[in-house]
């Protein structure tokens, strides 16, 4: 393909060139386990604890001894959420929201089924947390709470540290797990000012590369393990440690940090052009998120009698990259479970585009975006057998 | 990333007969916004013949394409010959689609039914003659409202041998995912129809006593109704000698009753080995 304009970081990223250099001595020349007790080891023994520590800076946790390595963000969910269960075994009641990722939800549903009773937290349709009925479904048989920190589809960001207060007033026991995969990078995270247990995150979606992920677990909560095996982790994640995986990690969590503010002013300030621009040039564009609050590099936007898998396929005839919440691209045949939760309009969910930028999105791109965007939407509002509604829509918005 | 073939994409990209025919003979819709796709088409019909076709579809890339390349399919063809399009052939004619969006390729031949029951003439053979005669109007899956005929003509058509296969060409059981027993049901009671007729091993006398009271009670009332009627003149092992008469003889859609109407019926019914012969 001769141009790729990259717009679905939410789905993953382009490694760094400076995080991949970090990693490469660590697979053909300091490649000891670092569990072994020869010098030779020392090196890779040495990177895992650096990159421990800079987990541990990231995420402003207390103490080393806080953080375990994992594969991915469903392994540090996964592993979490379990955890958590096993060592409470007589509570059984656990919350979530109705729009967490299918990593928890998913888990929660099987839990549901082994007899577990789950309550669902709902949004409204900016996708903003109904924290009354979080703070009211939560009892003294509660075990745990999950709720992440940013949604993936839309960006919103949840109250984390006042949902912790309302879930430590109304239960001190109750754990909170937060799934932080799409706020990594971001936005700042201190789990001490969050005042949360547990916190999982997944490199790829901020630069380092797939298969290596990190789980916060506060020094007050004990978990079982999900992987049985070895001594790696303090026992609590068997299985020989991925160093050079675990070190682009650490590279990874240190330069997010020193590109925040990058992030939270120019990438939300070309964020922001593009998404003012589709919804000016585009009679049919509706923001699915209205006011809520979000990470800077995400917009999801629901193009009227329009379905989305058709937008993108001809979005990456010019090498465009997006997402869509429509059912024809999530796998399933029904649209995003996120969109519905909120209550976006059928006739709009279909339709619903996610841009997501990085660091490496230029303004240019983002121009090119908005000029060819406004051409595929009318090609494809000519196929649409809505006619007449479209037409309403476009006399509405003159 | 689905697979599409260039065909697909060809067709995507650049859909034709687009948009919609003033004062049309024949309008058919199938699928809802609420469901994801749509797909209305309107024909204009002279003579028994489809001289012009349009399409308006909100849907995927798939859907487009179905839609798109089932225009190609039938402008310049005879009403009756355009009956016999199933979804496979618009699949097959699309070089293959992948197969969750098998859906897609029934949606057009759902459209194209739906049209086409709308428009009828009296010496036309209709194809809801066809199916099971009993009702099977019954919606299965509700958050798709689909019917069990339609999952029955799914099953029928493409030979649809697990609940997941129902899921792709009709989307039935796809999103609650509660009326995948019911679903599994109909698969079942399928089969063992089939399975039980093939079982009965019929004695020739058996055979010809069973062929001759279909033809008098099932096949001849069908084809009464229409001012024609059938009798039978002889059976040698499977091959059935029939007489047309009243209305159907002579009747330029006679073979296409012999064939699709009565032979089908017989074959379900008797044996698959059976060829219906006019003399």
């Amino acid at each position: 393909m001769e141009k790729l304009i990259y717009l679905d970081n939410n789905a993953t990223t382009r490694v760094d060139e400076k995080v991949l250099e970090t990693m490469l001595p660590y697979f053909k020349e300091e490649y000891a386990n670092p569990s072994s007790m020869y010098e030779f080891a020392k090196s890779a023994s040495h990177a895992l604890k650096d990159a421990r520590g800079k987990i541990k800076d990231f995420f402003n946790a207390v103490n080393e001894k806080e953080i375990i390595f994992t594969s991915c963000g469903s392994e540090s969910a996964n592993q979490a959420i379990r955890g958590v269960l096993n060592m409470n075994k007589n509570k059984r009641h656990i919350i979530t929201s109705k729009v967490e990722h299918p990593a928890v939800l998913n888990l929660y549903q099987t839990l549901e089924k082994q007899g577990y009773s789950v309550d669902y937290i709902g949004v409204n349709s900016n996708g903003e947390l109904d924290l009354e009925q979080l703070s009211e479904s939560v009892n003294s048989d509660t075990a745990l709470v999950s709720i992440m920190y940013a949604n993936n589809e839309t960006g919103v960001i949840y109250p984390i540290q006042k949902i912790s207060e309302i879930i430590k007033s109304k239960n001190p026991n109750t754990k909170f797990f937060v799934d932080a995969v799409q706020a990594a990078g971001k936005i700042p995270i201190d789990v001490q000012e969050l005042g949360v247990d547990l916190l999982g995150i997944s490199g790829h979606k901020f630069h380092a590369p797939k298969g290596v992920g990190a789980l916060y677990v506060n020094s007050k909560t004990v978990i079982t393990p999900l992987i049985i095996g070895g001594h790696q982790e303090r026992g609590l994640r068997a299985g020989t440690e991925n160093v050079p995986y675990i070190v682009g990690l650490g590279k990874a969590a240190e330069l997010a940090a020193d590109n925040l503010k990058y992030e939270m002013t120019e990438v939300k300030r070309l964020r922001d052009k593009l998404e003012s621009n589709i919804l000016k040039n585009v009679f049919n564009a509706r923001l699915n998120t209205g006011v809520a609050n979000r990470v800077p590099n995400t917009t999801n936007i629901g193009f009227e009698y329009i379905e989305g898998e058709l937008i993108l396929l001809h979005l990456s005839d010019l090498g465009i990259c997006a997402s869509s919440g429509s059912a024809c691209t999530s796998g399933s045949l029904e649209p995003s479970h996120v969109l519905r939760a909120m209550g976006v309009p059928f006739t709009a969910i279909h339709g619903s585009i996610r841009f997501s930028l990085s660091k490496y999105t230029t303004e240019k791109e983002i121009d090119y975006v908005t000029e060819v965007m406004p051409s595929i939407v009318e090609k494809l509002t000519n196929l649409s057998p809505f006619q007449n509604e479209l037409e309403q829509l476009k006399n509405l918005k003159q | 990333m689905w697979e599409y073939t260039e065909k697909v994409m060809d067709h995507y990209r650049n859909p034709r007969n687009v948009g919609k025919i003033d004062n049309p003979d024949a309008v058919g819709i199938a699928g809802s916004l609420a469901c994801g796709d749509q797909l209305k088409i309107y024909l204009k019909i002279e003579n028994g013949i489809v001289t012009d076709a349009k399409f308006q579809t909100f849907g995927c890339g798939s859907a487009v394409a179905s839609s798109s390349i089932l225009t190609e399919m039938i402008i310049g063809k005879p009403v009756e010959e355009v009956k016999k399009i199933t979804n496979k052939d618009i699949a097959d004619e699309l070089g293959g689609l992948p197969p969750e969006k098998m859906h897609c390729s029934v949606m057009g031949y759902e459209a194209l039914e739906d049209a086409l029951k709308n428009y009828k003439t009296d010496d036309m053979v209709d194809l809801d003659d066809l199916r099971e005669p009993e009702t099977r109007d019954k919606v299965v899956c509700t958050c798709f409202n689909v019917t069990e005929n339609q999952i029955w003509d799914a099953i029928k058509l493409n030979g649809l041998k697990t609940v997941e296969e129902i899921t792709n060409y009709t989307k039935a059981g796809g999103a609650c995912g509660k009326c995948k027993s019911l679903i599994q049901d109909i698969i079942n009671t399928y089969y063992h129809k089939e399975k039980e007729e093939k079982k009965v091993e019929l004695t020739p006398a058996q055979k010809i006593l069973k062929i001759n009271s279909i033809i008098e009670n099932q096949i001849s009332d069908e084809l009464r109704k229409d001012g024609g009627d059938i009798t039978l003149v002889d059976i040698d092992g499977n091959n059935v000698m029939v007489k047309l008469r009243g209305k159907c003889s002579g009747c330029k859609n006679s073979h296409l009753t012999l064939k699709s109407f009565v032979e089908t019926t017989l074959r379900e019914a008797v044996d698959p080995a059976i060829v219906v012969i006019e003399v």
